[in-house]
């Protein structure tokens, strides 16, 4: 008899591997497909920052839900997943980026989030390595900051104890409308669904689907404990980031618990390769050096790159595709993948069982998108 | 060239090493070292023979001497991770072993 799984999870990164755990928990019968190893994408490049937005309701019901997953579940987190709990700190250089500040803090406190408001002499006391003159600043208290890759093995294990099934090495190329997946070999896996967890790479397995690959370099340094605090993040990044077309760089630097320092950020669009480009990662470490001027003194000891999924409304899609109840999408997390992770797949999990969700699903449904969707192929 | 300005020459070379004294402190004990001594040659001279201490408390000292395997890593003047065999001494430097 052929085998047969309830669910077949297409991409072992950290939402393939939130959603087996989830689905798992659930009672399904769920086996996890990658072509590469666990976290091989976006999970294993990215800073693994457990971040509350602000810029649309949307974001803020699923990053600020899916927060409060990881912080209910950090308890049970072994410690290489290194979840701590050092908070954000959006630094604003002007008055401009000020106004942001108090836009934030209203937005944040009016919803029972955290936050602490800082003036420019508040900033450099809480951060003494940024340069003299900010502004001012936000510290959001509960954030923090996340190892992935050992994160999506820890949810891959709460899977398999609870009977999944994972599979690494093995290619998809499509999800089938009468349920499973067929293999680059061309043998097929039934299964009551499919779900298609693959970042930056789904598309490939859904035509037209609205997810573009958005490049990132980072940047890891030596030991240096207690040169930072928080996770510090320019508001300029709002400026940047949402640019939808040009190359952006942006002050990003976080503190992990061996005391290294990861620097980032840059988003490039239609730059495929994975090669480290000297330009861009000169102009984002011009842009640190700009903040914290001592960064230019530290030693790195490596630079790579990564691909973000990202959709043109920056929301993930999540939910039964439009072409088939039986395909299903959880993908398209741009550079918030890690923090809403976990409310992805508890979202996921609740509309496949026909439970209530507890945040609305409808910014998030995959059938936002279909007028674009029909526009791409 | 002859024989005797190229002797000429070397007495004023080691004329000029030996009057220009660089002065500097390891782990706090003051080391006096000729211009252009490497800083792994100077905490050698003062010494120590752990450099630095791994993640694992083990001790470390210079191996490849070239930059490359980062052994010999040092904190001059409250700066972390120096390279001490790229990095000469330079007056009144102050060095830790790590």
């Amino acid at each position: 008899m052929a085998e047969h799984h309830d669910i077949v999870i297409v991409g072992a990164g950290i939402v393939g591997a939130a959603c087996a755990a989830e689905c798992a928990r659930a009672g399904l019968k769920v086996l996890v497909l990658d072509r590469g190893c666990v976290g091989g994408g976006a999970t294993g490049s990215c800073m693994g920052h457990v971040v509350v937005m602000s810029d649309s309701e949307a974001q803020f019901a699923l990053t600020s839900y899916s927060r409060r997953l990881w912080l209910e579940l950090r308890p049970n987190l072994p410690p290489d997943v290194e979840y701590e709990i050092c908070g954000t700190l959006w630094v604003a250089a002007d008055e401009e980026e000020m106004a942001e500040v108090y836009r934030k803090h209203k937005f944040y406190s009016e919803r029972g989030v955290r936050v602490e408001l800082f003036d420019g002499a508040g900033v450099r006391a809480a951060e003494p390595n940024l340069r003299p003159g900010m502004a001012g600043g936000l510290r959001v208290v509960d954030d923090g900051v996340l190892y992935p890759p050992c994160a999506a093995r820890f949810l891959l294990d709460r899977a398999r104890e609870n009977r999944a099934e994972v599979r690494l090495g093995v290619a998809v190329r499509e999800l089938l409308a009468e349920g499973g997946v067929l293999l680059e070999d061309g043998s097929r896996i039934s299964a009551g669904l499919s779900v298609n967890a693959a970042g930056a790479w789904s598309p490939s397995l859904t035509r037209g689907l609205p997810v573009r690959k958005r490049k990132g370099h980072l940047v890891i340094t030596d030991r240096y404990p207690g040169f930072v605090h928080h996770q510090i993040v320019e508001l300029g990044y709002l400026k940047s980031a949402h640019s939808m077309t040009a190359d952006s760089v942006a002050f990003n630097v976080q503190p992990r618990k061996t005391g290294q320092l990861l620097v980032g950020s840059s988003r490039q669009f239609d730059a495929e390769g994975a090669e480290v480009e000297q330009p861009i990662l000169s102009r984002m470490l011009q842009r640190a050096m700009e903040y914290m001027p001592g960064i230019g003194r530290l030693s790195a000891i490596r630079a790579w790159t990564g691909h973000r999924p990202a959709t043109p409304d920056k929301l993930p899609i999540i939910g039964p595709s439009v072409e088939s109840e039986r395909i299903w999408m959880a993908t398209g997390h741009e550079g918030l993948g890690i923090t809403t992770s976990l409310g992805t797949a508890r979202l996921l999990a609740d509309l496949i069982l026909g439970r209530k969700p507890e945040i609305p699903a409808e910014p998030y449904l995959p059938a936002r998108l279909a007028a674009k969707m029909s526009h791409h192929d | 060239m002859t024989e005797a300005s190229a002797k000429n020459l070397l007495a004023l070379c080691l004329d000029t090493m030996e009057t220009e004294q660089i002065h500097i402190r390891v782990n706090g004990r003051p080391v006096t070292v000729a211009a252009g001594t490497l800083l792994a040659v100077a905490i050698a001279q003062a010494g120590e023979t752990s450099f630095r201490h791994s993640v694992r408390n083990e001790s470390r000292g210079p191996l490849c001497g070239m930059g490359v395997c980062n052994e010999c890593r040092v904190t001059v003047n409250g700066q972390l991770h120096i390279r001490s065999c790229l990095t000469p001494c330079e007056e009144g430097m102050d060095v830790r072993t790590q």
